[in-house]
């Protein structure tokens, strides 16, 4: 098992060194350089900005500076915005991010799991198709779409919630209504063919000649094993939450990272983008990395196909 | 000991000999469990309705995607305009339209791309075996854990956006699945003693893909691609939504979503039509993927 999770967290550091290098070529391909749009300025004040901000070193030393950079989590100044760090930047946005996103997959968690185990115990009647068509519309409607939708029927149309901004727990609803759609259905699918194939399995028929209530079957024999495969996938749910909130942090105006993210793309704030980028990917790394260590923890099954390997 | 038998009255055995089973093919047997699943075939028709409307959608009004009516602007949906207009007085039937065109190609391109690459990698790599493929497969996982928007939003930033940019941008890590897929239906395949007999009769690795291997992972790939349409539909929709997209005055679903998103309290339409639209054809390719996926699956078969 030890080694199993070597190897994943090799492969987590080589993606995270692949997408560093990956934006730091990117970034330096592209013709100019921050200060190329600006009005004319002298030449003394132009060299003394290339230096202050280390763009006249060759680009090697440029690229071990901006490694060591990130692996010390120092990601520079921001190009636009004067006597920021883009370090400043990820701390202040992050955690509204993180609220929102949490607030969404715990909420997708609950709803999924719930709505999963429905149609599955109600499997092929009315309660599984409605359950399956919800599931196909949430994974078919961008997280941006709905977001808007329910912008204009609960705040503009009913006047329920806030229309935008940030501050009080009513304002988290819509956004994170709208980042949990997608994950919900998608739990909700899983759940419920998981479900499906392990109430054919023997060890129920087991269970239920054993004289067990309907309720402990499902509590303590089915849902268990059922919840296995979701922990798998923590990692593209994130993501797309992660990503859904691009979109939603602009539509309710919420001062997170992705609204920063957005801003400093039309801005062309290049070392923001950069930090972010590689800020998000060893996120969504680490998620993917959590997740497989969780599934190896909770399955046994797996440690033992590891030993026989090994043998 | 035949005291325990009682001979059979002959009279009494109806034996009729049907022959064998009517046979079916494979593909005719998918077709006709596609046929019967009802949201799968919605979702097909609701399809070709598009496909249609995205061809003759922009000629069946007077007006072009990009003329401007500036004293008509924001006009709400009605005879003159289907679909009303947009903050610049433009016609947002024939825009909605020219945006399915947009979509539609961005998403079947970008499948078929993946498609034509996944299916080469995946195969060379389950062919050839050993060290190799060990490595093609390492290179696939540390790529696929990359977050594909962030990449693609990387790339129309440096690039600059426009269709070929997203065509680009969505092909450089999509094609991975595929790959992931064709490998693993060709590994299984290979073990196959149609695949073994052939094999044996001196069939040469191209003849065992081209007659063999391939036509019969077809329905995993045909599945797969249809899947990638509506993740890449989702990306350009997306990627204009941010700005980042098709440039005006080009319509596409994302940019014209975005630039109602303003307007929402007072002209919704405007937000309203192309977004039902994405999420329509993401719905349809949805359950076309869906039931095309239970046609597929012979565990299925009874």
């Amino acid at each position: 098992m030890i080694s199993y999770l070597c190897k994943k967290f090799f492969i987590l550091l080589t993606s995270l060194f692949l997408v560093a290098t990956m934006t730091f070529v990117l970034m330096h391909i592209i013709p100019g350089d921050p200060f190329t749009e600006e009005k004319a300025v002298p030449e003394e004040i132009l060299k003394a900005m290339y230096k202050h901000y280390g763009l006249d070193q060759p680009w090697y030393v440029q690229y071990g500076h901006y490694l060591k950079g990130i692996a010390t989590f120092d990601l520079g100044p921001s190009f636009k915005y004067q006597g920021r760090s883009v370090t400043e930047i990820i701390t202040e946005g992050f955690p509204v991010s993180f609220i929102l996103g949490a607030e969404a997959l715990l909420l997708a968690f609950g709803l999924g799991t719930i709505a999963g185990s429905i149609a599955a115990l109600k499997h092929m009647k009315w309660q599984d198709n409605l359950v399956m068509i919800l599931a196909v519309l949430g994974i078919s409607v961008p997280s941006f779409i709905l977001a808007t939708f329910l912008q204009y029927l609960f705040a503009m149309q009913w006047d329920l919630l806030p229309v935008a901004r940030w501050g009080s727990f009513a304002h988290t609803i819509l956004p994170a209504l709208a980042l949990a759609a997608l994950p919900t259905a998608f739990i909700a699918r899983l759940m419920r063919s998981g479900l499906v194939e392990i109430l054919q399995q023997d060890y129920i028929l087991t269970a239920k000649a054993k004289g067990l209530s309907k309720f402990e079957i499902i509590f303590r024999h089915a849902l268990r094993n059922a919840l296995l495969p979701i922990v798998t996938y923590l990692g593209p749910l994130a993501t797309a939450v992660l990503t859904g909130s691009f979109a939603v942090e602009k539509i309710f105006g919420i001062p997170g990272l992705g609204q920063w993210f957005v801003m400093s793309i039309t801005n062309r704030d290049y070392t923001v983008i950069m930090g972010t980028t590689v800020f998000y990917s060893a996120l969504l790394l680490l998620c993917v990395f959590a997740s497989e260590f969780l599934y190896t923890l909770i399955d046994p099954r797996i440690q033992r196909s590891d030993k026989r390997v090994r043998a | 000991m035949n005291d325990l038998f009682d001979p059979l009255d002959k009279s009494n055995l109806s034996f009729t000999d049907t022959g064998p089973s009517a046979s079916y093919s494979y593909w005719k047997d998918s077709w006709s469990r596609l046929k019967s699943n009802r949201l799968g075939m919605v979702g097909l028709i609701m399809l070709l309705l598009l496909l249609v409307l995205a061809i003759v959608g922009p000629l069946l009004t007077p007006y072009t995607y990009y003329e401007t009516y500036l004293h008509l602007k924001n006009q709400p949906p009605s005879l003159q305009f289907w679909f009303g207009t947009d903050e610049l007085g433009r016609d947002l039937f024939t825009r909605v339209w020219w945006g399915a065109r947009i979509s539609l190609f961005v998403g079947i391109t970008a499948s078929l791309i993946d498609l034509a690459i996944g299916v080469l990698y995946g195969a060379f790599a389950a062919l050839v075996g050993g060290k190799t493929e060990e490595t093609m497969m390492r290179l696939c996982d540390v790529l696929y854990s990359i977050p594909y928007l962030l990449v693609v939003i990387l790339l129309m930033v440096i690039i600059g956006s426009g269709i070929t940019t997203i065509l680009l941008a969505l092909t450089i890590t999509g094609w991975i699945g595929m790959a992931r897929i064709v490998r693993g239906q060709i590994l299984q395949l290979k073990e196959l003693d149609f695949v073994k007999a052939a094999e044996s009769l001196g069939a040469s690795r191209f003849r065992l893909m081209r007659r063999h291997l391939i036509p019969n992972a077809m329905g995993q790939i045909i599945v797969t691609m249809t899947l990638t349409v509506p993740t890449a539909i989702f990306a350009e929709a997306f990627l204009s939504f941010l700005g980042l997209g098709v440039q005006a005055p080009i319509a596409s679903w994302g940019t014209m979503a975005s630039d109602g998103l303003p307007a929402l309290r007072y002209y919704p339409w405007r937000l309203f039509f192309p977004a039902g639209f994405i999420s329509l054809t993401m719905l349809s390719f949805n359950l076309l993927g869906d039931a095309l996926r239970d046609a597929f699956d012979p565990r299925l078969r009874l």
